[in-house]
């Protein structure tokens, strides 16, 4: 209870010093996660509209695996990925392992197959629903796709936050192909690991709590946008 | 001069559904000088019909042909369904959708779609969300949207069915603006008052079966066939 508390107060303290340190990593935090999930979701979005409104013979099979991959273990990802991105590794030249740019790409491994799962199952909904009136009207396959994920949109925004919150929350991956470098690769949740694995735990819950501040944050920012839109029916 | 896509004919069309028979097999022709009610009790097989004449369903046996290709046909015929299918949009918005489809500039679209959202009494939620609307006026934006297009036949399942009698009667002077103005109407409905004052043509079904086919005013009082007489006095069929 104690430690809860003096975790609070050093959260405070963090913010209201405005603490270089902490601004960076959050800011890193952020970064790599925003971007992961704005190419996940460019990836997503139209994978899971075009499952949805498509018939192909694997169809099943291929929703079946996505399915499957939103379980992917994110150390497991973390691994693969280091595995691939090391200096013997088929893109070993690159010299991306312990880069942010790593830590994106393993992001993006493991948010997209959520997005395209959530996309699909909302965008499957409502064109149950648009059938009949967008078949009545002969319109085209683009014209159906691109009907659905407008009309699908906060849906499909819910796939993303979702994303973002897979993505924010994440340590496991993260760490193993960003190694927590200080100045270079260190985000929030691998910060938290670190000081608390060191016993420093004012500093850790300090840190968790201005994650957890971070997640509520951008839900609650992106909701307001979207509140401009009035009739709140769906 | 634009051909016209009249007669649309049926041969031996059906419509099964793991192997039981939704309708026909039907033949039929329909020409372009009518308005046509399908009359008949539930579950006869009127939806079927109408989405089978429209394309929603296929044949699984026969055939149904426009008089020009199907493709080209698609493109002047509305639907107006037995529960409004409703858009995530402004009124305004789901009206001007069928011009959207079909590749009109966006300023006259909206300025055709707010024509007949006022034509048809939505004036003053033209910038509401369709969803919040009431039953009789998502009926209505429906019908505006199927007319928006000037299409050449316009296919009708129950429009009026859970409209009030004052709702009814503003619909269906809508539809007789449209017919005066040149769409052939193909409806489906249970207010036989509704059938006279609308068609000039008649089928009855009955069990997937087209049992009759008369032009309206010769139906009413004195049906053919002992089952549309049946039905007409309002014995139960089944
Ligand atoms: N998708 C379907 N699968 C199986 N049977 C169906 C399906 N759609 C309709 N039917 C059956 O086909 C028959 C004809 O249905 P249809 O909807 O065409 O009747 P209807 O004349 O429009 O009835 P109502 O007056 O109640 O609207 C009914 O017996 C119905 O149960
Ligand atoms: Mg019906």
């Amino acid at each position: 209870m104690n430690e809860l508390l003096s975790g609070f107060i050093e959260a405070g303290r963090l913010i209201v010093s405005l603490d270089a340190d902490l601004a960076e990593i959050t800011l890193r935090s952020l970064h790599v996660t925003l971007t992961a999930v704005f190419f996940a979701s460019a990836i997503g979005l139209p994978v899971g509209g075009l499952l949805a409104v498509t018939r192909f013979r694997w169809r099943r099979h291929v929703i079946a695996v996505v399915n499957a991959l939103m379980g992917l273990p994110p150390v497991v990802v973390g691994l693969v990925v280091y595995i691939l991105f090391s200096r013997a590794g088929p893109f070993g030249v690159l010299g991306l392992l312990f880069t942010p740019t790593a830590m994106i790409i393993a992001q993006i491994i493991i948010v997209t197959p959520l997005v395209v799962s959530i996309s699909h199952q909302a965008i499957r909904e409502l064109w149950a629903e648009y059938h009949d009136l967008l078949i009545s009207m002969n319109a085209s396959k683009r014209q159906r796709i691109a009907t659905l994920i407008y009309d699908g949109r906060r849906a499909l925004l819910t796939a993303s936050l979702a994303g973002f919150g897979r993505a924010i929350g994440e340590v496991g991956a993260i760490m193993i192909v960003g190694g927590n470098i200080d100045h270079a690769t260190r985000v929030l949740t691998t910060a938290i690991a670190l000081e608390t694995s060191k016993g420093n735990f004012p500093l850790a819950l300090g840190l968790g709590f201005v994650l957890i501040g971070l997640a509520v944050g951008v839900n609650f920012a992106i909701h307001n946008i979207l509140r401009t839109e009035r009739a709140s029916l769906w | 001069m634009v051909e016209s896509i009249f007669p649309l004919a049926l041969r031996n069309a059906s419509v099964k559904r793991k192997g039981k028979v939704l309708v026909g097999p039907i033949d039929l022709e329909l020409g372009s000088n009518a308005a046509t009610a399908i009359i008949g009790p539930n579950g006869a097989g009127k939806t079927s019909l109408l989405r089978l004449m429209h394309g929603l369903e296929r044949c699984d046996s026969g055939s149904v042909q426009w008089a020009i290709p199907d493709e080209e046909a698609r493109k002047r015929q509305s639907f107006v369904f037995q529960t409004p299918i409703i858009m995530r949009r402004t009124v305004l918005e789901c009206i001007a959708y069928p011009l959207a489809i079909r590749g009109a500039g966006k300023g006259a679209s909206r300025n055709l779609a707010a024509e007949w959202g006022e034509r048809v009494g939505l004036k003053d939620v033209l910038r509401d969300q369709a969803a919040v609307l009431s039953g009789g006026e998502k009926q209505k934006l429906a019908l505006a949207r199927a007319l928006v297009t000037a299409p050449e036949v316009l296919f009708l399942d129950e429009p009026c069915a859970n409209l009030d009698g004052r709702a009814t009667r503003e619909i269906e002077g809508i539809l007789s603006d449209a017919v005066s103005a040149g769409t052939r109407i193909v409806m489906a409905t249970h207010d036989m008052g509704q059938a006279r004052r609308i068609s000039n043509e008649v089928l009855f079904l009955y069990k997937g079966r087209l049992h009759e086919i008369e032009r309206t005013e010769l139906f009413f009082p004195s049906p053919r066939t002992s089952e549309a007489a049946a039905f007409l006095r309002g014995d139960i069929l089944e």
